[in-house]
């Protein structure tokens, strides 16, 4: 009886370790092979409407600790050549010496420097974005989305944010005119714990 | 109309000019547009003009190169040199085949993501979508740098002819604005 007691112990304490939330600062790395994390920007055309794209080809990875948010970092390169707006002829121009420059830029990166809890939930994750060869601090804010266990094995997290950037900034010559100066990046990340 | 052993045929000379004069006007259209600001009133006029008139243009040198096989082709003047003979006759295969590949490159942008290019607004040329990766740019380089070279070369076609016109004194410039020539006095 005394046997079986114990048994149910470390069972129990067993099972209670497995179904305790993992709170430890994990790798993750972003779930790009399984299109789960898209990186979007849009635009204003004219002032009269949205157009948006994205970069089709991108790749990075995250550490993050719910219980630690503050010590949480991020990586992503993107392939610059990979922007699709739904349109080759605008692609083509959109990659040419007028905007991207991808023959001369072919990558842009964005890596966190710090990660800050704001009020309900939110994440003000700041770092350096070299875009078109210019680097620059931005801030993307953030919010987790969920995390948990897949149901094929694995383990993941996901998050969003949005940050703003101006066109000249990043010295991007190309004018669209007044309502047009800015593109808001609207990024979905998932990452797969390792 | 008809080509024959000394004279280039109306038909002949009529293809010649609206393909010197559409060449050109591409060429400084598209020269032009691709600089344009975004708000500049050409700046989405300019290019569905160069693409139609590349369209049409297209067609019309088709039919050319048809009716050039159909019709004789006026012989070489007896006063041109072995080397400028070939010169002449691979700088002209030349023209011909760069004018059809710089026109497919451009059809090969504007079609890259399926969509077609309408003509004049009156009709569409299908489009069949990416062949290759990033097709919209490679054949973008090709359209922009060999439009360059065919240029360059046309020019040499016209220095080629203004030599023989103003220095040889001969035929070659005549033949092709419509001064005919009488088989016995070719020179």
């Amino acid at each position: 009886m005394k046997k079986h007691i114990a048994k149910l112990a470390i069972a129990s304490a067993f099972a209670t370790t497995l179904l305790m939330p993992v709170a430890n600062a994990a790798d993750y790395v972003i779930d790009d092979k399984g299109a789960h994390a898209s990186i979007n920007f849009k635009i204003k055309h004219l002032g009269y409407s949205w157009l948006t794209g994205r970069f089709d080809t991108f790749g990075g990875k995250f550490n993050y600790d719910p219980a630690n948010v503050s010590a949480s970092k991020i990586e992503v390169n993107i392939d610059t050549s990979s922007i699709n707006s739904n349109h080759a002829e605008r692609d083509k121009h959109l990659k040419g010496n007028d905007f991207l420059d991808v023959s001369a830029f072919a990558n842009a990166k964005f890596v966190s420097t710090s990660v800050t809890e704001k009020a309900g939930g939110k994440l003000a994750v700041a770092g350096v974005l070299t875009l078109h060869g210019v680097s620059k601090d931005i801030i993307i804010d953030a919010q987790a989305v969920g995390e948990g266990k897949d149901p094929w094995g694995g383990y993941r997290a996901g998050f969003s944010g949005t940050t703003t950037i101006a066109l000249t900034d990043f010295a991007i010559k190309m004018n669209l005119g007044p309502a047009s100066t800015h593109v808001q990046l609207d990024l979905h990340i998932e990452g797969i714990k390792q | 109309m008809n080509n024959t052993q000394t004279n280039y045929g109306y038909i002949s000379i009529f293809f010649h000019w609206l393909a010197a004069l559409s060449i050109f006007a591409l060429f400084a259209l598209g020269y032009y547009m691709v600089d344009l600001t975004y708000y500049h009133t050409w700046y989405k006029t300019a290019p569905e003009l160069h693409k139609s008139v590349g369209i049409v243009l297209f067609a019309l040198m088709l039919i050319r190169l048809i009716w050039r096989y159909k019709q004789v082709t006026p012989e070489h003047l007896a006063s041109h040199s072995t080397l400028e003979r070939k010169a002449g006759k691979l700088i002209h295969t030349v023209l011909y085949a760069m004018i059809f590949i710089i026109m497919s490159a451009g059809y090969l942008i504007s079609t890259a993501d399926g969509r077609g290019i309408e003509v004049f607004e009156l009709f569409v040329i299908p489009g069949f979508g990416a062949f290759i990766e990033n097709q919209e740019d490679l054949a973008g380089l090709i359209h922009k740098w060999l439009a360059y070279v065919l240029v360059a070369l046309a020019l040499l076609h016209a220095l080629a002819a203004l030599k023989h016109h103003f220095i040889d004194k001969d035929n070659t410039l005549n033949r092709m604005i419509g001064k005919r020539q009488n088989t016995n006095n070719i020179r």
